[in-house]
């Protein structure tokens, strides 16, 4: 017995006791009938070859630790983003627990969402009833200020209408017929979260904008001088929109951020649970249709959200997730050149220190080569970030990344000296990135926190950048974005790698004579 | 100042009252049947359990899906698990239970990983059988030391009709009778995990057991052979459950489904006794292996040291002198043990005022482990309970615990707010909500990432964990000292 009351032994000790050793080994021997230990070590040699890998891509159909959610995750992401909004999932009551939980992991906040909790009966003849009843209850419980309805896989493969089933409803008297729920069409076999955030986004314009589902004239634009916000899918949307905040506000421009949830991912302990937060007003969400121009962070995320904006008639602007010192110029000079303002003396100085940071220290990073994955924005703007601190993004891979993301991040990988050796990976997963980092081994990972089992497969030091991280703690307060942001990321890689080295000399007498103080 | 029992009762009707005020009337009037509290006599906490949840509400369960790949089947190491449909319900549950096991991840295990058949808008529309026998090659080809394979049924499998099952059977016999396991767990069977966890189990049946034949005829059995059903090894539980039947001279031929192998499913109806632990996740199997192959089970429970003695007892009771003395001496070890983890944490929770929302089992189980440390249960209830959990909690809570079945977000709030315990133990999902309130507060699905908790290893962490959670510094922090004051 090796269980103690003074120091009690968790998890990660207690089960090294020899006790419990000896019952692994005796259960392993006498019950598993797990193959050889020899057979075990010869294919876990096979599968680190270039035939493996061959096999590996050759896969047509099996997808193996997917770097990708799907889209109805996205849509309560967006929902949030809103002011007393709602995110309402039209479909089985499961998935719900699991955005629920899924967020919650990732920003350790609450995270609000009902669902219409369909069942058999509803798949034979329909979830209309499940969303008149659904409705009248979320609006009497909650009180939310408009409810956002985005449906599950289930509710699409048999066909539900969320249109007239919210026209129903409000026949019906679940709520009130002037009341807002705009709506969107997410199947989880189309795309992924980011898709469910653009259908969304796109969703609740369009019910403000042309007339709340015909109940009301469609609004006419009349253009000013603000301009609008879209920050995208944002595993670091608490800091992220703080930071360009902060920016807006130093510009001194009119702006709007649509779809502002960085509140309510990050509401304060003090005695008080608030299931809303702050986010979008419903006059902000209206009013945008006004604005002179709307600038997207992420691409990807806004493939059908900006060409509706446009649509409206002002200016779409795309940037890819931008990080660092280009990507934030670009950000600066595009706020600029739309409203006219000058880029703020304060910023430019943050310039010149980050660019010092990255003097300081770009001699550690200088020629190291780097796998990424993340979702197809997130993987442009590190890459560039990466080329620009003179590391090689070798191998970068997007689960949700299409042939368009592909050919872009080529034409980035060309741009510069450091992108010689690098190749975009759409539509591929983890596993396939398992066999690359056995194959073409690079010298640092970065991902979410399923890296964790390439670092451990594969020896890679992981640097946690991207959505989820489960494992490690407040990234999400941290921007990433702006001059600030990009050195909040240099610091990560920084600390990284210098973690990489110490561990490498660690050995007392044999490799600590490189075990540094200064470095 | 303490209530007394009628103040307690009293108190806790008002409560119902008001929680249900809020809703429309014909909500108000399902809802009111899920919400009681124990009368002491009783035959069960007089609540409805096992229906349908209410649409818009904020329910905490989850599906069918959840309960087949994420609780009963994931945890078996050596197969492949397919969750077969779109991305996200393998991408959610990914490695979420931490049910932990030994062996090498990608080559002879896989628990920590996530297949999925990623179906697309076109698997939809033409059925997506043809994908399926394609992955399984594709599995067979890169992952060959794998044991078997599970087809985890998402909701479109089911809606689109496709045949699964013959696909598992076309494939198993191509690939020499391997074990291939089609399980009808879409989503939206069912009211909650509750009908996954069943379907799961009549997988094992029909597709295990019916199937399996002597694949081992070289495993020889003895008369101290037991089975664990029901554990998990959320971290490490079933490991510290185990130990102890073996320290009292018993011989554990098989867990399910923490850490356990497709060769101890196989090998369970030659165990003498099946020990089960979460009754509502693995009872239907329990009573499977005994109508057909004449295997008794019982259950235990392995949280606390009072718990823990009497169910050693009662397992020893299906043995001779020999485990009986076994499990007395595994008892009287351990006594030592407990009594300084009691010592020292008992003057540090005593008194202190719990309520719990957990899924199954534990709303139950975990109540002795609390009473252990001189704390006490105020309010209860089950995600996905049915009938005879709600008969199975009498023997655990006393007269005037408020019972509260299939909770809504809002329900619990006000519950909280209004009794104000002194901890809560309930999910992710509620976690956070509580804090912000300031309740202290442990996750009592996934040990909040600590553990284990089972058996006298684990209790020790038990009590440690409740200590910390409630006697933080932090709790002292939550309101400013320039507002606290008036």
């Amino acid at each position: 017995m090796s269980q103690n009351a003074e120091k009690v032994l968790d998890h990660f000790n207690l089960f090294r006791e020899p006790e419990y050793v000896e019952l692994f080994e005796n259960k392993r021997k006498e019950f598993e009938f797990m193959p050889p230990d020899e057979q075990v070590a010869e294919v876990r040699e096979w599968a680190k070859t270039e035939e493996y890998k061959e096999k590996n891509f050759a896969r047509e159909a099996l997808v193996v630790n997917p770097a990708k959610a799907c889209q109805p995750l996205g849509a309560v992401f967006a929902a949030v983003g809103f002011e007393g909004t709602l995110p309402f999932v039209h479909g089985s009551q499961g998935c719900v627990a699991y955005y629920r939980s899924h967020f919650s992991r990732h920003f350790k906040e609450p995270t609000s969402c009902v669902s219409s909790s369909m069942t058999e009966d509803a798949a034979v003849f329909g979830g209309l009833n499940n969303m008149i009843d659904g409705l009248a209850n979320a609006y009497n419980m909650y009180k939310p200020k408009m409810i956002s309805v985005s449906t599950t896989c289930m509710a699409e493969v048999i066909g539900d209408d969320l249109n007239a089933f919210i026209k129903t409803s409000k026949e019906k008297g679940s709520i009130p017929a002037e009341y807002d729920v705009p709506f969107a069409h997410t199947p989880a076999f189309v795309g992924s979260h980011i898709t469910g955030y653009d259908n969304v986004m796109k969703g609740i314009f369009q019910h403000f904008w042309d007339g709340k589902a015909g109940t009301v004239p469609p609004m006419v634009r009349e253009p000013n001088e603000s301009i609008n916000f879209i920050g995208g899918f944002d595993g670091y949307t608490v800091g992220n929109l703080r930071e360009i905040k902060r920016i807006f506000g130093l510009f001194g421009v009119d702006y709007t951020i649509l779809c502002d949830n960085s509140d309510v991912f990050d509401t304060p302990t003090d005695g008080v649970f608030r299931m809303y937060d702050g986010g979008t007003t419903l006059e902000e969400a209206a009013n945008a249709l006004h604005a002179k121009a709307t600038i997207s962070m992420q691409e990807y995320c806004t493939e059908k959200t900006l060409p509706f904006i446009a649509e409206h008639g002002q200016e779409v602007v795309a940037l890819n997730h931008p990080i660092g010192v280009a990507g934030t110029d670009q950000l600066l000079m595009e706020i600029s050149r739309i409203t006219g303002k000058p880029i703020p003396a304060e910023l430019e100085k943050e310039r010149g220190r980050l660019v010092d940071a990255i003097a300081d220290s770009t001699a550690h990073i200088h020629g190291q080569k780097f796998a990424i994955y993340g979702d197809p924005d997130l993987c442009y703007g590190l890459a560039a970030f990466l080329m620009e601190l003179g590391a090689e993004p070798i191998h970068v891979l997007a689960t949700n990344g299409g042939k368009a993301w592909e050919k872009k991040m080529q034409a980035l990988f060309d741009s510069s000296p450091f992108g010689k050796n690098c190749k975009a990976y759409p539509g591929k997963d983890l596993w396939h990135m398992r066999s690359l980092l056995f194959t073409d081994p690079v010298d640092f990972l970065i991902g979410n926190t399923y890296g964790k089992y390439l670092e451990r497969d594969t020896g890679t030091p992981l640097i946690r950048i991207g959505f989820p991280i489960f494992d490690r703690h407040h990234k999400h307060r941290y921007p990433v974005w702006g001059y600030q942001g990009g050195l909040n990321v240099l610091v990560w890689i920084l600390d990284r790698i210098f973690e990489a080295i110490d561990a490498n000399t660690i050995i007392p007498a044999k490799t600590d004579y490189s075990y540094d103080i200064i470095r | 100042m303490s209530l007394t029992i009628e103040q307690v009762k009293e108190r806790n009707k008002e409560l119902i009252k008001e929680v249900l005020e809020i809703y429309p009337d014909k909500t108000a009037k399902r809802r009111a049947k899920h919400l009681n509290q124990y009368e002491a006599g009783k035959a069960d906490c007089g609540t409805k359990s096992n229906v349908k949840s209410i649409p818009g509400v904020m329910t905490i369960r989850g599906c069918a899906y959840a309960g087949s790949k994420g609780v009963v089947w994931g945890p078996i190491k050596d197969m492949i698990h397919i969750s077969h449909g779109p991305v996200g319900c393998g991408q959610y549950s990914w490695a979420s239970r931490r049910n932990y096991y030994i062996g090498t991840t990608g080559i002879d295990t896989f628990v920590t990983m996530q297949f999925t058949s990623d179906f697309q808008e076109k698997d939809i529309v033409f059925g997506g059988d043809k994908k399926l026998e394609k992955i399984i090659d594709e599995i067979q080809e890169l992952f060959p030391l794998n044991h078997g394979i599970t087809v985890q049924s998402e909701c479109p499998i089911g809606l689109i009709g496709d045949d699964i099952e013959a696909v598992s059977k076309k494939k198993s016999k191509e690939y020499e009778g391997k074990t291939i396991v089609p399980v009808r767990c879409e989503g939206f069977r069912g009211v909650s995990q509750s009908l996954g966890h069943h379907i799961a189990n009549d997988a094992v049946r029909d597709w295990v057991f019916d199937k399996g034949g002597d694949k081992h005829p070289e495993f020889k059995t003895t008369p101290y052979d037991v089975a664990i059903i029901g554990d998990y090894n959320i971290g490490g539980d079933a490991w510290s459950s185990r130990i102890l039947l073996e320290e009292m001279g018993l011989r554990v031929i098989a867990q399910w489904s923490g850490d356990g192998s497709l060769a101890e499913l196989e090998n369970t109806p030659k165990a003498k006794l099946n020990v089960l632990h979460c009754y509502r996740s693995m009872n239907y199997i329990s009573r499977h292996l005994e109508e057909k192959y004449g295997v008794p089970w019982v259950e235990y429970n392995f949280f606390g040291p009072t718990k823990i003695a009497e169910s050693l007892r009662k397992i020893a009771g299906y043995f001779d002198d020999k485990i009986k003395e076994g499990a007395e001496r595994v008892i009287a070890k351990y006594e030592p043990l407990m009594q300084a983890v009691i010592d020292k944490y008992r003057p540090r929770l005593e008194g202190k005022k719990v309520m719990l929302y957990v899924g199954g089992l534990r709303p139950r189980h975990v109540i002795g482990a609390y009473e252990d440390l001189g704390m006490e249960i105020v309010g209860t209830g089950y995600e996905f309970g049915h009938n005879d959990d709600y008969q199975r909690t009498t023997h655990y809570v006393k007269d005037g615990t408020l019972i509260y079945d299939d909770v809504t977000g809002f329900e619990f709030e006000k519950f909280v707010e209004k009794i104000q315990p002194d901890l809560v133990g309930s999910g992710i999902k509620e976690k956070y909500v509580f804090q912000k309130m300031g309740v202290p507060f442990r996750q009592m699905h996934s040990w909040d990432y600590s553990g284990p908790y089972h058996g006298y290893d684990g209790f020790a962490i038990f009590a440690r964990d409740m200590d910390m959670a409630i006697n933080n510094p932090v709790w002292g922090l939550a309101k400013t000292p320039w507002k606290s004051a008036a």
